[in-house]
């Protein structure tokens, strides 16, 4: 029945399940005064909203492909992933290994 | 009586907010995407739609996991959009029609689909960025937003999202009021944001998308949602909202711009416009 698409999670009821206390906290970010208290402290950010030890090793890691294990959903890592300055090319150079100069060259030349 | 005069499909992606906001329509990147609306500015100052019914996938604004509608809509005369937490300008709000809403909720209920009611809903940038491209002098029509889920799998099915478009066109056409109505379908095309097929873009199955969405739309529900995932890369499942945008224009369907240019962002980036005459001024295909 699963359908397997090599590099590519989906994101079903096993991983929604699995990172809801992460994807909540990544939800909350969307006020600012949040993303601050988490810049404040983060550890007792992470406590609050009961990350499991894998999740806040994930985030701590800043390595987005541990925080999808986790069972992050990109949309809302996105958010997380703001506060730390890295927008969508930087996660994918860092996902795919490649700088981010590469990363974007790779998009360029799939419009080729 | 109301009637869909076209529709537009559009990438939403969050960095053409920020774009606007800094004003770099002419800079080199994104010169060839902003000049893909030229036509489309050209038909709304001539066709002067009243009312845009907007199909798009919310992204951890208005909803979270803990109650993902498959299908809402909003019943609402005011849609705001909030801080989203990845720095795009917050935009203004966009002006509803709740009576238009509640009108097609009946119907599109009446008929089998079980649409979640908003009487208040916030609209992200998926919403939002499709306005600002279109109407750049911020003189947006009244919208009826519809959420379709594309984050939580199981999604809705390619072929049910048509099925939804064509309901939605059919409680439009029996709206007693006389307006004009048009459709927007926001995302795609082809994307992944993560894993480590990120950046993953084809430029093929896009192509194909968008010839079959004029020619033949119910050609590409065949396509399962995996393969959809497959094809277009994990957030191009957001062409589910362009499916139901083609199919609320029930009429007769020709394309009349395409513009297509990879990448922005991470994006392969598309608009098509698409007039929708009554099938009975059916005409030959230019």
């Amino acid at each position: 029945m699963r359908h397997h698409i090599e590099g590519t999670t989906m994101f079903d009821g096993d991983q929604a399940q699995k990172g809801y206390a992460l994807n909540r906290m990544c939800f909350s970010f969307n006020a600012k005064e949040n993303r601050e208290a988490f810049r404040v402290d983060e550890d007792a950010y992470c406590a609050k909203y009961g990350l499991t030890r894998e999740q806040r090793e994930a985030v701590k890691s800043r390595n987005v492909l541990r925080m999808i294990e986790a069972g992050g959903n990109v949309y809302y890592l996105a958010k997380l992933a703001g506060i730390f300055g890295l927008n969508v090319q930087d996660l994918g150079a860092q996902q795919t290994g490649l700088s981010v100069a590469e990363f974007k060259e790779k998009l360029a030349a799939a419009g080729r | 009586m109301a009637r869909v005069i076209g529709g537009v499909g559009t990438t939403h992606v969050p960095s053409i907010g920020k774009a606007i906001a800094d004003r770099k329509q002419n800079d080199p990147y994104w010169k060839p995407f902003f000049d893909g609306f030229h036509a489309v500015h050209k038909w709304l100052a001539s066709e002067k739609p009243d009312v845009a019914v907007v199909f798009s996938n919310d992204h951890g604004l208005n909803f979270f996991l803990d109650k993902m509608p498959t299908f809402a809509i909003g019943a609402a005369n005011e849609y705001r959009n909030e801080d989203e937490g990845w720095g795009i300008p917050v935009s203004r709000a966009a002006k509803g029609n709740a009576a238009l809403s509640w009108h097609i909720i009946n119907e599109v209920v009446g008929e089998g689909f079980d649409l979640t009611m908003c009487q208040e809903m916030l609209v992200d940038h998926a919403v939002t960025i499709p306005l600002q491209l279109m109407w750049p002098n911020g003189d947006w029509p009244v919208i009826v937003p519809v959420s379709i889920n594309t984050v939580q799998h199981p999604l809705p099915s390619m072929a049910r999202c048509y099925e939804l478009g064509r309901s939605v066109g059919r409680a439009i056409a029996c709206y007693p009021e006389n307006v004009k109505v048009m459709v927007i379908g926001t995302g795609g095309l082809s994307h992944q944001l993560d894993g480590k097929r990120a950046g993953f873009i084809n430029k093929d199955f896009d192509k194909l998308c968008m010839d079959q969405l004029v020619a033949d739309p119910e050609s590409l529900t065949r396509y399962t949602i995996p393969q959809v995932v497959e094809l277009a890369g994990a957030q191009g499942v957001e062409f589910l909202n362009w499916m139901a945008m083609r199919g609320a224009l029930t009429g007769t369907v020709s394309e009349l711009h395409r513009n297509y240019h990879i990448p922005i962002s991470n994006t392969a980036a598309a608009t098509v416009l698409f007039e929708n005459k009554p099938r009975v001024e059916r005409r030959k295909a230019a």
